[in-house]
């Protein structure tokens, strides 16, 4: 018996290297810093914002950022920086529910399909080239559209749109891991197909759709905010990144600030999931 | 071998690819007795995995089979998935060439031991895993208990293929069928892991199908062999027996293919030609355009499986006699046959 020695290490040094190896990746930090931060803000906006954002105060209309209002505020005289706080809710409420069924459905019909193949999937196929072809942003415009404006109906439509990536990711990982002896091996051990489907394959094929899951929260984030400002999403008064820069679009050049603001906070939470999706995709890679 | 657990009678499996038909497997029909470890040889593409999938009604998702695989008196091409279900893993269990990736890379080897047990048996969770450990202790792991909670990732390949057996006996299935179990092995891993399956197949009067294209590991191991060409077995028999005297063109040709008994750095024999493909078979003989001894009935009808007496089958118009001449007819080297031979199934 020749090969006896070899590793009986135990798994606890791999989860430490593992660990290690995210600590040393400054981005893959930083982005956690920010999504942390985020979703503090998020959960408790009334502790970190001085005003109520809808505090109208008609003496203070379109003031330039002070020590009492560090964004200004805006032509009711609202507080510009209790409200970009406030919209912190929507905008990471938008991050995670325009995309979290997406990601359910996705993963579950894409596994099907890359496993089942067949008439199904090339039904799936036609599907995808159909909703591929056109543009998101368009297609989601002409849900809402049809549903009417709101940010339920804008979830909706962003869903029925948006699984397709998702699907279509699991299908080719699914695919590429019914290579792999182990799903064989638990046909001919007798295992159901929703088995080797939900507990072998799944959870072997889904990091890519995890990491893409990552930057599609910050595209959510872009695309609920460009239908907020375009009046097809949130609806004013409610404090959303969207509706601030909307608001603030008239005022651009004399108080720039009011749309500047919430826009730096679309980019810093963007770049904050971005970053949490690089890191990610680098520590999720099979190694060795 | 009086009495068989499994009888396959003229199987044939046959894919449909883009409007293409590919017969890959033909009439196929064998025999494995309690037990016995049958040798299943051929070159990649003959037929040899379909035949392990056609058996255990994997095939049958992605084409057509027909013919009968009875397995201790039932038929199993008439039974359902579900009950298909049952008899995989329970009583027929399959093992994989590739030990690296035949285990689930994020499961702990004692998750996987234990699951198939949960699929088939009643025992619970202690008995699963005294189990567990019991079944990679057999199958020669130290430490057995210790290496319940460790991925694949940390076992060797020879390893992962010891809990792939393991795993697949873990049961106590009365049919073992081995794919390739020992290909992507280091020579001297292979060995053990063929000794080892040779020994749990004796303690637990378990059948064993071997697939393989090694004729020496078909002679260390195996009681009777089946050549496989084109879909179709050439010739069977008693491993003795064939490897001492084969009659079918093909099978001398694969047995000369063996470089044993051969003076170093001297060319080494192959067999002229390619396997044709399976979407344009010949009308006759498969082998017959590779064949030395090819003559005018060879093109134009396909020569039967026969019985030739010893209970050996043949599938040729002419079949060779002595080895000796078949070996200097067909240019090789005269030497390589005769020897490996004597000493493999002595």
């Amino acid at each position: 018996m020749s090969e006896v020695t070899v590793n009986t290490t135990s798994n606890a040094p791999k989860r430490m290297t593992r660990a290690r190896l995210a600590l040393a990746k400054p981005g893959f930090l930083l982005g956690c810093a920010i999504i942390g931060i985020s979703t503090l803000l998020a959960l408790f906006p009334q502790v970190f914002a001085p005003y109520d954002p809808n505090f109208i105060d008609y003496l203070a209309v379109r003031q330039p950022p002070s020590w009492a209002h560090p964004f200004g505020t805006d032509s009711l005289g609202r507080d510009a920086f209790s409200r970009v706080i406030h919209a912190y809710s929507v905008n990471m409420q938008m991050a995670v529910l325009a995309t979290v069924f997406a990601l359910v459905i996705g993963v579950v019909v894409g596994a099907l399909v890359g496993y089942y193949r067949g008439i199904a999937d090339m039904i799936f196929g036609r599907v995808v080239d159909a909703v591929i072809t056109f543009p998101f942003l368009v297609l989601v415009i002409a849900v809402v559209a049809v549903l009417g404006p709101g940010l339920i109906n804008m979830y909706i439509a962003i869903t029925m749109v948006g699984w397709v990536y998702y699907a279509r990711l699991m299908r080719a990982e699914v695919i590429a891991q019914m290579g792999n002896d182990y799903a064989a091996a638990g046909l001919v051990m007798g295992y159901s197909d929703r088995r080797i489907i939900f507990r072998h394959l799944l959870p072997n094929a889904i990091t890519p759709v995890v990491i893409y899951w990552m930057t599609d929260m910050a595209l959510a984030i872009l695309l609920g905010s460009s239908l907020g400002y375009l009046g097809l999403g949130a609806q004013p008064p409610q404090a959303e990144w969207g509706v601030l820069i909307a608001e603030g679009r008239n005022f651009i050049t004399t108080a720039w600030w009011l749309s500047l603001m919430p826009g730096i906070a679309i980019v810093l939470t963007g770049l904050g999931f971005s970053l949490i999706g690089d890191g990610l995709a680098d520590l999720l890679r099979p190694r060795g | 071998m009086n009495n068989p657990i499994l009888e396959v009678q003229g199987l044939s499996t046959t894919f449909h690819r883009g409007g293409v038909t590919l017969p890959a497997l033909r009439d196929v029909s064998f025999n494995v007795g309690k037990g016995e470890v049958l040798g299943l040889v051929g070159e990649s593409g003959s037929g040899k995995s379909v035949t392990l999938r056609s058996v255990l009604g994997l095939a049958r998702r992605y084409g057509e089979v027909t013919g009968q695989v009875r397995w201790q008196g039932q038929d199993l091409t008439g039974l359902s998935e579900r009950e298909m279900r049952h008899i995989r893993g329970r009583e027929i269990a399959m093992i994989f060439q590739e030990p690296m990736t035949s285990l689930n890379p994020l499961l702990t080897v004692g998750r996987q031991l234990t699951e198939t047990l949960k699929a088939h048996t009643d025992l619970n969770r202690r008995a699963r895993k005294d189990r567990a450990i019991e079944m990679l202790d057999l199958v020669g792991i130290p430490a057995a208990a210790s290496r319940l909670s460790d991925y694949p990732h940390q076992f060797s390949g020879g390893m992962r293929q010891r809990v792939m057996i393991a795993i697949a006996l873990a049961v106590g299935p009365q049919l073992l069928l081995a794919d390739e179990p020992t290909t992507a092995l280091d020579v001297t891993i292979q060995a053990q892991i063929l000794d080892l399956i040779l020994k749990l197949s004796q303690d637990m009067d378990m059948g064993v199908i071997l697939v393989t294209h090694d004729l020496g590991v078909v002679a260390q191991t195996c009681d009777r062999v089946a050549v496989m060409y084109a879909g179709r077995i050439v010739e069977q028999g008693a491993v003795r027996q064939v490897l001492k005297g084969p009659r079918h063109p093909y099978t001398v040709g694969l047995m000369q293919s063996v470089p044993e008994g051969v003076a170093p750095r001297t060319q080494l024999y192959s067999v002229p030609g390619t396997p044709p493909s399976l979407a344009a078979l010949p009308q006759g003989c498969a082998f017959a355009p590779r064949c030395a001894f090819v003559s005018g009935p060879c093109a134009a009808q396909r020569p039967e499986l026969e019985s030739v007496g010893e209970g050996r089958e043949l599938a040729c118009f002419h079949p060779v006699e002595a080895l000796d001449g078949v070996a200097s007819k067909a240019g090789a080297h005269p030497a390589s046959s005769p020897h490996m031979t004597e000493e493999s199934a002595a």
